[in-house]
């Protein structure tokens, strides 16, 4: 069964068309990646699919697990279990990074139906992630994201999505910035999360990820659109030859 | 952009949750202000005649003094004749007496969470409880008896204990000091005295819970906090008006007094109905605070959170005299709607190495106005004096505007002054991040706030930061459009 479904979608940035007519369908439990030049619309379509009001759809079909997609505000979505790993994650001056963590934890497992953590569950809980993650444990004190590293932001990131458990995981960029060990870390905090029921979009430049996580499709975005989609292989024959033969063959 | 910020508009619509009127038979003046009132005020609260004398000195200066408005507030001249200066509920008994307290009373307090009876009160806190003119209980009398603390209305104090009246009301605050302090000291009906003795720790917080009730009626509270040498205290005031069209007037004034080696805190937590979202209503609050460091080492903080009242005009100020003593000054200041919020402080430095701290965060929402005025004055006297000074103003919607308004003067070489500003929006990417996780648009700037407050949230006592917590998420969320 398709988790989503991604039918003739065209977005515009104010007047300006940035995706022109995107079909993409993600099974369950399968991990695709979107590759491409950059300014292609990537994150554009990430952006959209989590709802981002900079993006303003203008054509096309979204469902998620059967939903049409397009009708839900941000948290809605989230509450379904899309997340969305920011590109440049956001920095929320004074709000600690724990509290604002067991806040959403807790706003998602109220949707869920799920218990509420207090206090103790979500220290045992997030200590355990945080080394998980490689993160230091004063990354829970200082405020969200603020003064942190370029790759301490995307672990913070990943923390969140193993907190939040969500069915679709969009990943934009998370490799981008960090050093050899944390693409490790990264790469095994994603791969452990992945599952029947759990699928995965992930938007990256480099091969280096994906020799971890072994992904099932892989989908070229170039100009808005999809030019090219594979297998595996695919990947490690763009990190030889680049993207200017495919785009060559397009135009022939 | 524009449904973000219609969105983030239409978060700052709130419930005023204290808005509600008692019902109650009250002894009310007529409107009217003049001599024979004030004699009829003081022979009311069988004041003895020096204090009578006083009130009497105050009003001759007040008729000579012009309403100041130097401040960002715009508002119709006041007519200080159309209101009634005196209101008290008729069934009130003597006071202290919790039995025979008039039961629509405690259910007033009740509702608004101050349950009065002591073995329902808060913890560790003592209460005393003003309703428009009067003191109508205060709690735990014994306990503080016992350590020695007084903690009665004031106009108990001025009967009972004239000697301490007489040495330190208006020592800090002069009668003649600024327009509503002359004013209130005319007026004045209840309020708080405290003293603390030589050496003693307060056993409780002290706190004071303002209720406006009766239409057309003026508040005029007078707080009077007495720290003697190496004594500690800490005390919260609280207040809420009902929801009415006119304006109503609330001008206080609070003097502080640290002796050697004492020390004072003193958190407000303000919300006072702030009018509606047509700016219609609301309450005046003219306040004059200030503390005075009078021995050396001595240490007073103010704490506050300003989230009512249509025009806030509120400068609680230290005067640090001793050496090495120390001012602190940490304020959450919010105005939506119509609100109008001039504050700030006053960090007045005499002594040597004496050391102040001033930290204030205002959050503008709707067509709400915030400034920051500050003073902070390095004596000749205050060799190697230090202050740092940060103000913060975050921006919600469009229509919103924040000023800061610093003033430093340094006429001591050795003397420095540090001062910080920044002004900051809640930006839709923070918004969409918190969004993206879960929360809804409320949550999200709720959130965003606590995070902006946070420094300020950390230096009220802890049961009353949760408190502040979610006073600040009330005023700021409500229907989501
Ligand atoms: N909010 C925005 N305002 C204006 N232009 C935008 C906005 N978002 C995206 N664009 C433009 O849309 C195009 C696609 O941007 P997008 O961020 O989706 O590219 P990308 O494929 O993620 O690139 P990269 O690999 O560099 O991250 C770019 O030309 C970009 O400048
Ligand atoms: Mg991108």
């Amino acid at each position: 069964m398709n988790l989503l479904e991604i039918a003739n979608l065209h977005v515009s940035v104010g007047d300006r068309p940035i995706l022109r007519g995107i079909d993409l369908e993600v099974p369950s439990g399968e991990m695709h990646v979107i590759m491409g030049p950059n300014g292609s619309g990537k994150s554009t379509l990430v952006q959209t699919l989590a709802g981002s009001e900079a993006y303003t759809v203008q054509q096309g079909q979204v469902r998620f697990a059967g939903e049409n997609l397009l009708g839900l505000k941000p948290e809605e979505r989230a509450h379904r279990g899309l997340f969305l790993a920011f590109q440049y994650p956001v920095e929320i001056p004074g709000l600690g990074n724990a509290l604002f963590l067991r806040t959403i934890v807790n706003a998602v497992r109220k949707t869920r139906g799920l218990p509420e953590w207090d206090a103790l569950d979500f220290l045992s809980r997030s200590r355990a992630e945080l080394e998980q993650m490689g993160m230091k444990p004063e990354l829970l004190e200082r405020a969200v994201n603020q003064g942190f590293s370029g790759g301490e932001k995307k672990r913070n990131e990943i923390l969140q999505l193993r907190l939040l458990e969500p069915r679709l995981a969009l990943l934009d960029e998370t490799d981008s910035g960090l050093d050899i060990d944390a693409l490790r870390t990264v790469a095994q905090g994603i791969e452990s999360m992945r599952d029947a029921h759990r699928s995965f979009l992930l938007v990256t430049h480099y091969q280096r990820l994906l020799d971890h996580l072994r992904p099932d499709r892989i989908h070229v975005l170039a100009n808005g659109q999809i030019v090219q989609s594979g297998d595996a292989d695919l990947a490690r024959m763009l990190e030889k030859r680049g993207y200017d033969w495919l785009l060559q063959e397009q135009r022939a | 952009m524009s449904t973000e910020s219609q969105n983030l508009e239409s978060l700052i619509q709130r419930n005023y949750t204290a808005g509600f009127v008692t019902d109650i038979e009250q002894e009310t003046f007529p409107p009217g202000l003049d001599e024979t009132m004030i004699q009829r005020l003081s022979a009311i609260k069988q004041e003895p005649d020096f204090m009578k004398e006083w009130r009497l000195a105050a009003f001759r200066g007040w008729q000579r003094m012009k309403e100041p408005h130097w401040s960002i507030a715009r508002y119709d001249p006041i007519d200080y004749q159309g209101f009634s200066y005196y209101s008290s509920p008729k069934s009130r008994s003597s006071v202290g007496s919790l039995e025979d307290i008039d039961p629509k009373l405690l259910e007033t307090y009740e509702k608004l969470g101050i349950p009065l009876h002591e073995r329902a009160a808060l913890a560790g806190v003592a209460v005393d409880a003003v309703f428009d003119s009067v003191s109508v209980a205060t709690t735990f009398r014994e306990t503080l008896a016992k350590a020695g603390v007084v903690f009665c209305p004031i106009s108990e104090a001025i009967r009972n204990y004239p000697e301490l009246v007489r040495a330190y009301l208006g020592s800090v605050v002069p009668p003649g000091d600024n327009f509503f302090a002359a004013l209130n000291s005319a007026v004045f009906t209840d309020g708080s005295f405290v003293y603390v003795p030589k050496g003693v720790r307060c056993p409780l917080e002290l706190s004071t819970y303002f209720r406006i009730n009766a239409a057309k009626t003026g508040q005029f509270e007078r707080t009077l906090i007495i720290a003697d040498e190496g004594a500690t205290v800490s005390y919260l005031e609280g207040c809420t008006a009902p929801m009415r069209d006119e304006n109503q007037l609330h001008a206080a004034v609070v003097e502080l007094v640290a002796l050697k080696d004492a020390e004072i805190r003193y958190a407000t937590v303000q919300n006072w109905y702030p009018g509606n979202e047509r700016g219609e209503g609301g309450i005046y609050n003219f306040v004059t605070k200030r503390g005075e460091c009078r021995g050396d080492r001595s240490h007073i903080s103010w704490v506050q959170v300003e989230t009512g009242s249509a025009i806030t005009w509120k400068y609680p100020s230290c005067v640090l005299r001793g050496d090495d003593s120390v001012g602190e000054f940490y304020s959450i200041a919010v105005a939506r709607n119509y609100q109008q919020a001039d504050t700030g402080t006053k960090m007045i430095h005499l002594g040597r190495r004496t050391r102040s701290t001033i930290l204030s965060k205002g959050i503008s929402a709707g067509h709400g106005h915030n400034a920051y005025r500050g003073l902070v004055r390095m004596g000749s006297t205050a060799q190697t004096a230090h202050n740092y000074t940060q103000c913060d103003s975050l921006l919600i919607g469009s229509a919103a505007r924040a000023d800061t308004f610093p003033v430093i003067e340094v006429e001591n070489a050795s003397a420095r002054a540090e001062h910080e500003a920044t002004t900051s929006k809640i930006s839709a990417d923070q918004l969409f991040y918190c969004r993206q996780r879960g929360l809804t648009e409320e949550e999200a700037t709720g959130l965003i706030v606590n995070g902006f407050c946070r420094d300020v949230l950390l230096k009220l006592p802890l049961e009353f930061a949760v408190e502040a917590q979610k006073l600040l998420s009330v005023t700021l969320e409500g229907a989501v459009g």
